[in-house]
């Protein structure tokens, strides 16, 4: 348990929280970052207004793990040339892969998504891509190459929690890769939820950016996160399906 | 209505039109209990009979519960996050005559359109105020401002902006496609009223003239690859309600046949102008244009709602983060006026002269975040 760490592609984080950053007001990151203890925050490239007023980077401290995201990529195509953006910019090798097709609910393209992962880890990249949770895509992409696989709980900036509880716990069983809860957590005891599931982490935004305390709703995630992995580790408790357990034999008639 | 297409209009097949109107005939926003406001206010996603509702006369009674519902949907979707951008007027001549517009052809105004190189000076001077993006406008004259013309503007402009949006005169597909290519993604059209009757005794001649063209200029320009559609209506010139009501119909169903699309939502409400006397202002006060922005906002809860200068500094500032999610800022009515003396006569007035750094410190002074960019030409 002392050396329980999140590895992804090799890189090692103490923190299980990744921080969305695309919600907030600016000089309110520091402050998430601080109280959340996290080590990597995403960034949406199409808001980094380099060399200009309100840019992004000026406000993320130096040593947290930059993970910049193709937000605003419909097709495969266009998220390579974001992605290559992002690398242009010196923001790494992390990428958040993020391909929507979909204005409304902001819903990931599955297909697009695993056309993109191989282009991006063929280039080197270190590929999380967010998608809807269905175990053939998951395999899919890590076939393709991908670094970590990032189901969504709800629909983006919904705050609804795990509706997709079932099918992640699917991929945590089947999928060897970090399974990371990337969109709809909304609240501390849903991530925590998740967490003793058995991911390997958890990534929030709305829910802290849209709380009237930011630095106390950042800290309580980052506790949430921590209580549910410590469960996940000790393996939760037994619960019964029936109100009491049967004590009339069914057995019985087993003759050796 | 004028259904004729004038020689080469491009004629698109699509349904959306007919729907539209069908469903604005119908509308009878005086039919509605407040029950039925409580019971749109109770759901999560709304339909086409909610946003009916939500802009009817009984809704008015609870516009401050919907403003509560808005501003929590605004946060929900949008974060802190306002989006900054300024107009430039490039020529103001038109071939339109419009009973209702400063810029209408039969209207005596200084005419003028800015050469190349008084287009770039103005980019180079916007683009210092620290803005990343562009609304480039002309008065609707192929013959003054041709395509060509408007192409020419558009790549300049690549050099200085990250995001260039058009509002011209409504062009074909493949002209659209063109514009694209020079790095235009984003195209507004206003209808102006969706009472076809009113639309013909308000736009006398011109191309503006013929309604279905102008109707399908947002599917001719996401057909040519247009990343991005802005719909809206001159609130004043007929029933505020039913105008509303058919341009929120003619994003929705156009979002539903081309669901990649962002949509956008303007507002601007009929200001003085030459030879108003002429016209029949129906006055939309501040109480019925926030109706009609929060109806916006509580229907497409995901679509981008603007501003204009046309509104007063309180209004505007009491709107952002509740509704609206992008502002003007910077702005001149006039062809040139940012750097480049004013070539040409304003089209409206506006009521909110205040510069990029002010309005950006009112922003921030709301706990709210100015975006400068929030999009890659890819």
């Amino acid at each position: 348990m002392n050396n329980d760490k999140l590895i992804i592609a090799g890189h090692e984080f103490n923190s299980r929280f990744i921080l969305g950053s695309g919600k907030f007001s600016l000089n309110l990151i520091e402050a998430a970052i601080k109280n959340a203890e996290v080590e990597m925050i995403t960034l949406a490239l199409r808001r980094a207004n380099t060399n200009g007023n309100g840019n992004i980077l000026d406000y993320i401290p130096k040593g947290i793990t930059l993970l910049p995201n193709t937000s605003g990529a419909r097709k495969a195509e266009e998220a390579v040339r974001i992605a290559h953006l992002a690398r242009e910019l010196g923001c790494g090798d992390f990428i958040k892969l993020e391909v929507i097709n979909d204005s409304k609910y902001l819903m990931p393209d599955n297909y697009e998504t695993i056309k993109a992962t191989e282009i991006l880890a063929k280039e080197g990249f270190i590929v999380m891509p967010y998608m809807y949770p269905d175990l053939t895509v998951a395999r899919e992409l890590e076939n393709a190459g991908a670094a970590s696989i990032m189901p969504l709980a709800a629909p983006i900036g919904s705050n609804k929690g795990l509706l997709t509880y079932e099918f992640i716990n699917i991929l945590v069983d089947e999928i060897k890769l970090p399974i990371i809860v990337d969109a709809g957590i909304g609240s501390p005891s849903q991530a925590c939820q998740a967490m003793q599931m058995g991911v390997a982490a958890i990534m929030a935004n709305t829910a802290i950016a849209t709380s009237k305390d930011i630095g106390l709703m950042a800290k309580a995630f980052k506790l949430a996160i921590e209580a549910g992995r410590l469960a996940y580790h000790a393996g939760l408790g037994r619960v019964l399906d029936y109100k009491a357990e049967a004590s009339s034999p069914l057995t019985d008639f087993l003759e050796d | 209505m004028t259904t004729d297409y004038q020689k080469n209009m491009e004629v698109i097949d699509s349904d959306i039109m007919q729907k539209v109107l069908d469903l604005t005939n119908k509308y009878d926003y005086n039919c509605y209990k407040e029950k039925d406001v409580l019971n749109t206010l109770n759901k999560d996603n709304l339909n086409i009979d909610d946003f009916a509702v939500l802009l009817s006369p009984i809704a008015s009674k609870f516009l401050n519960v919907i403003a509560h519902k808005a501003q929590y949907e605004t946060r929900k979707h949008f974060g802190t996050s306002v989006s900054l951008f300024t107009p430039l007027y490039i020529s103001n001549y038109c071939e339109n005559h419009c009973t209702y517009c400063g810029f209408n052809c039969k209207n005596k105004i200084n005419r003028a359109k800015l050469t190349l190189e008084e287009i770039e000076n103005e980019f180079k001077y916007i683009s210092n105020t620290g803005l990343k993006e562009i609304l480039i406008l002309t008065g609707e004259s192929r013959a003054q401002s041709n395509v060509e013309y408007i192409a020419d503007a558009i790549k300049l402009a690549t050099k200085y902006f990250s995001t260039i949006g058009i509002e011209i005169y409504p062009l074909n597909t493949n002209e659209y496609q063109y514009l694209q290519k020079c790095g235009a993604d984003f195209v507004s059209v206003y209808q102006e009223t969706y009472n076809t009757e009113k639309y013909k005794d308000l736009h006398i001649s011109g191309p503006k003239s013929i309604f279905p063209y102008r109707f399908y200029a947002q599917e001719r320009a996401i057909k040519a690859g247009m990343r991005g559609v802005s719909f809206g209506v001159l609130l004043g010139l007929d029933d505020f309600r039913k105008d509303t009501f058919a341009s929120g119909i003619h994003a929705y169903l156009t979002q539903q046949k081309y669901p990649h699309i962002e949509i956008n939502f303007s507002t601007p409400r009929l200001r003085p102008y030459i030879n108003e006397n002429k016209a029949n202002p129906n006055d939309v006060h501040e109480t019925q244009l926030l109706q009609a922005m929060l109806a916006y906002r509580l229907f497409m809860p995901f679509a981008g709602l603007t501003i204009s200068t046309r509104e007063r500094m309180g209004f505007r500032d009491n709107v952002i983060g509740l509704c609206v999610t992008k502002i003007s800022a910077g702005v001149k009515t006039s062809v040139g006026g940012h750097n480049e003396k004013e070539k040409g006569d304003a089209q409206f007035e506006i009521a909110d002269p205040r510069s990029v750094s002010e309005i950006v410190k009112s922003i921030e002074d709301k706990g709210l975040q100015p975006v400068y960019t929030d999009y890659i030409r890819t």
